[in-house]
Formats: structure tokens, C-alpha cells, sequence
């Protein structure tokens, strides 16, 4: 078998196998204890959810989506920031942390309502700020670490040519961080999925899958439930791959080759 | 010899600050080195001699005293200045070839357009036996090479003076001979003043014409020795009555240095 069929098996088919697996595990599960749908719905009973509601899938799907991404922008954007500052400054180091420490200790369960009040009816700008504010803190905490250890050999062979700080920062700093940076991202991803669908449920605005899910639980059409969580799964492994793209993409040089 | 040196060391006195009050490193160390010479600096363990690349590279300022490099003190770092440290620091994302390059990237007014810049890289590359290298990741290749292609790096940009901080350190015995040799080859085609910080005594007798022996912190300099080899020099020459007993001497004022060893004459 030549190497390329073989990558091909190991990073589609093989992941694919074990979700249908699983789901096969699911359904014998349901019927095997003979649970009523209000107890759990098997992934049988979800294909007329689906049939039934497709199109909502896709106009809540969507707007779950760009939300988180946008959340998730502003998260790397002001993360990174935080995380050079935090990098760079013994001082601001040590007057961040405790501050972030607590900040993401707080659950973000008990944010919702405060943000609610604080920007009454703007719905989306709700949502992007709680995705924000759930999913900043390890990229922050990766680029600090990232930039903190960077050993002195790298900032000298461009400060001894008398290169500035901010050449050090593009041309060895910043690469040399991207592998920490995006096991960060891994991470953030889901989160500020979390904080999106917080908004939805805890605030329900008409929008987003997780108001689908609230008129699901509203109308005990507990398929729909259940769909709608296979659906945010869904989306959660779309947005971790487009990140291992492009982790490939800008950090693939820091790949251990197959052995 | 009625030449400027190419880098003077004047009286020059270092200290760390600490929490504890201030260190003292380096003790009124002066030397030169000639146009092309070759200088290495040996001492004990944490003496100060990583220091001393610093200060001569204008990344730290000394206390007192004051390093010439070219005629001109020295306040920053210059561009004039090539660097090679135990740790060969090639950044993983580039190329051989582009690690290689990195320097002319910072250094303004190299004059050297990209074909000339790297047919220069290719060339150092191939001195130095990686010919066909250029285009591998460094994590591709074994510790040797990768401190071969630091070597080229810190003389892609023609630099008077190269600073060479225990470069060999981490390597097998094999290795680091073969490292000595190419080093030596490359000193002499490239015509650059080279300062050596090592420990490993036969290095510095290989490819040094002076070896400066530092004393224990605070370091001032213990000894001077003129090696007795002339530009054609191989590894067999290491085993030469005159040099065995050069090491011999060299060793003895370390013990000195270290204070294991009374003292029988005062050194320079």
C-alpha cells in the first residue's frame, strides 16, 4: 500500500469508523435498555428531526457559527496581546495573573445575565463577547509562556547584530511560539463554543442552535434535543480541524515525522 | 606586530547585580587580537567567560574599561560581529539555506543582492561540507551539521570579528574534531578575527594562536600562552612533544586558577 493511501486511512477513514461505531453503541444502548425517547433519543429517531427541521439547522447553525468565530477572533487578537505584554514584562506578569486567574475562574454561567444587562437587546454582541471572554485565557497564557521561555541564544544572534526588540518578536519570537499558540487555539475553540451556546440557552434571543435546543426542551421534542447536540458537535469538530489546518499550514515545520 | 588590532580589550571590570549586592565577574581583563588572529579564552567553569562574549559583543556594557572592535569603542552591538553559541539556535521553520541568511536580513547595507547573497551561502555551505543541505529543515540533520550551518550563518555577512562561545561544547569527541579542522579552514579563507570561549584545552591549542588563561571569579587573567603552530596545522600536530607540554602547562595554570594548586611563579 503506498504511504499516501495510507495516511489517507489513518486520518479519515479510521476517525469516521469510530463515530459510526459509537453511534451504533448509542443506539444499541437505547434499545437494548428500552429507554422512552423523553429519557434519551437514539440516533435512529433523530433522522426526522433532522428531515423535519433541516432548514432551521442550517439558519441556526449559521449564526452559532459566525458568532464563535468571531468571539474566537477577538480572543486570539486580544489574547495575543495579552500574552506579549505578559511575555515581555516581569511586572505585568505578575499584575495579570492573579487578575486573569480569577477572572477565568469565574463561571461564565453567572456572567451571562450581567452582560444581558449591560447591553440590553444587542443579542449578537451578547453572544461574541461571552465566546470572547470563555476562550481568551489559555491563548494568553501560551503566548506568555511561549515568548517567557524563549531561550537567550535566540535574541542574541539578531540582538547582537543589533536588531530591535520588535525584529526579535517577528522573526524568532512569534514563529517559534505558533505550536503552543495553536494547542491553545485546540482548546479555545471549544470554550468559546460553550460561551456562544451559554447565550443562547441562558438568554434565549431567538437565534442560534441553542435556542433551537430551548424550543426543543419548550415543546418536549426531546429527538430535536438530542439532534441539536449531535449538530454543535458537528460544528465543534469542524472548527478544531480548519484549526489543525492551519496549524499545519504555519507551525507544520514543529511536526514529529511518522516513525 | 605594529598592525591595529581588530578587537582591544581594555582594563575591562564587570559585575552582576544581584539581590544579594553586586557580583564581581571580570577584573581588569585586557587584551588584543590582531587582523585575522585567533585568540582562545579558557578558565574555570563560571569564571566569566560567557561574560566576556557579551561585553565584547555590545550586548552587555562593562563597568569599566571599554572593548575596541575595528577602532571604534563599542556601546551596542554591532553589525560587524558574528555569533556561534554550544547551542547552534537554527530556527526550525526555515530552510538551511535561510537560516543561513537570517543575519543579512537584520544587517543594513550589506550591499549583496539575493543571487549574490546566496550564492555567498552557498559557497560557506559547501566549505563546510553541506553542500546539498540547504534546502532541510535543521531538524533533519545530526548535531555536527547543525552546528556547521551555525557557523556559516555567523559568517554569512562578512563580519571582522567572530565570537565563539564553546561552539563545540555539545558534541562527540569525533565530531568535534571534525569541527576543529572546518573551523580552522574557515579562519583562515575567511580572513576573520575569531575570539574562542572553551574549556576543552586541546581545542584551544588546535585552532588558537593565543590561549588566555582566565582566573576563578572575579576573573582577571592568569596566563597568556603563544601557541607554537604555524596555518598548516593538523590534528597529529596535538600530539608533538612541544605541545603536549604546552597543554600540560596550560592545564597546571587552570589548577592554578582553580586554586587546587599552590601557586610557583606569578603569571602576567
Amino acid at each position: 500500500m503506498s504511504k499516501q493511501s495510507n495516511r489517507l486511512i489513518r486520518q479519515v477513514v479510521v476517525p469516521l469508523v469510530s463515530i459510526v461505531i459509537f453511534l451504533i453503541l448509542w443506539e444499541l444502548l437505547v434499545w437494548w435498555r428500552d429507554w422512552p425517547n423523553y429519557k434519551m433519543a437514539s440516533p435512529s429517531d433523530l433522522t426526522a428531526a433532522y428531515q423535519k427541521y433541516w432548514k432551521l439547522f442550517f439558519v441556526y447553525g449559521w449564526q452559532t457559527l459566525w458568532r464563535t468565530v468571531l468571539g474566537l477572533l477577538i480572543s486570539v487578537l486580544f489574547g495575543t496581546a495579552l500574552g506579549m505584554v505578559m511575555g515581555f514584562s516581569r511586572v505585568a506578569r505578575d499584575a495579570l495573573y492573579p487578575l486573569l486567574v480569577g477572572f477565568n475562574a469565574v463561571p461564565k454561567a453567572t456572567v451571562v445575565p450581567v452582560i444581558a444587562l449591560l447591553f440590553i437587546g444587542a443579542d449578537n454582541t451578547n453572544t461574541v463577547l461571552m465566546a470572547f471572554m470563555i476562550s481568551f485565557f489559555p491563548i494568553a497564557v501560551s503566548v506568555s509562556v511561549g515568548l517567557n521561555t524563549l531561550e537567550t541564544e535566540y535574541r542574541d544572534i539578531l540582538r547582537a547584530l543589533g536588531a530591535s526588540r520588535l525584529t526579535v518578536f517577528w522573526k524568532i519570537a512569534l514563529p517559534k511560539t505558533l505550536p503552543e499558540f495553536f494547542g491553545a487555539l485546540k482548546v479555545a475553540v471549544t470554550l468559546a463554543f460553550i460561551g456562544t451556546n451559554l447565550v443562547e440557552i441562558i438568554e434565549p434571543h431567538g437565534m442560534g442552535l441553542g435556542h433551537l435546543f430551548d424550543s426543543g426542551k419548550i415543546n418536549a421534542d426531546y429527538p430535536l434535543m438530542f439532534a441539536v447536540l449531535l449538530a454543535l458537535a458537528f460544528l465543534g469538530i469542524l472548527l478544531f480541524y480548519a484549526v489543525v489546518l492551519l496549524e499545519k499550514i504555519f507551525a507544520g515545520w514543529a511536526e514529529k515525522p511518522d516513525t | 606586530m605594529t598592525t591595529q588590532p581588530v578587537i582591544a580589550i581594555e582594563g575591562v571590570t564587570h559585575a552582576y547585580s544581584t539581590e544579594t549586592g553586586p557580583l564581581p565577574v571580570l577584573e581588569d581583563i585586557s587584551f588584543n587580537i590582531a587582523p585575522g588572529g585567533f585568540t582562545a579564552v579558557v578558565g574555570p567553569s563560571g569564571c566569566g567567560k560567557s561574560t566576556l562574549t557579551k561585553l565584547v559583543s555590545g550586548l552587555l556594557k562593562p563597568d569599566a574599561g571599554r572593548v575596541i572592535l575595528d577602532g571604534k569603542p563599542v556601546t551596542s552591538p554591532r553589525p560587524t560581529v558574528g555569533m556561534a553559541f554550544q547551542n547552534p539556535v537554527l530556527l526550525e521553520w526555515r530552510s538551511i539555506l535561510r537560516n543561513v541568511l537570517l543575519p543579512l536580513e537584520i544587517v543594513r547595507g550589506h550591499g549583496l543582492s539575493r543571487e549574490a547573497a546566496e550564492a555567498r551561502a552557498h559557497e560557506l555551505l559547501a566549505l563546510v561540507g553541506l553542500s546539498g543541505f540547504e534546502d532541510k529543515r535543521p531538524s533533519e540533520l545530526s548535531g555536527g551539521m547543525r552546528q556547521r550551518a551555525s557557523l556559516c550563518r555567523a559568517l554569512i555577512h562578512r563580519p571582522s570579528v567572530l565570537i565563539l562561545d564553546e561552539p563545540f561544547g555539545a558534541l562527540d569527541a569525533f565530531t568535534r574534531e571534525d569541527l576543529w579542522q572546518i573551523m580552522f579552514k574557515l579562519r583562515i579563507e575567511q580572513r576573520v578575527t575569531c575570539m574562542l570561549i572553551t574549556h576543552d584545552l586541546r581545542e584551544s591549542m588546535f585552532l588558537a594562536d593565543e590561549v588566555v588563561v582566565l582566573s576563578d571569579r572575579p576573573a582577571g587573567i592568569q596566563h597568556r600562552l603563544t601557541v607554537p603552530l604555524g596555518h598548516d596545522r593538523t590534528i597529529e600536530d596535538l600530539y608533538k612533544p612541544e605541545i603536549v607540554e604546552c597543554l600540560a602547562e596550560l592545564r597546571r595554570q587552570i589548577q592554578i586558577a582553580q586554586g587546587r594548586q599552590p601557586a610557583t611563579e606569578e603569571a602576567a
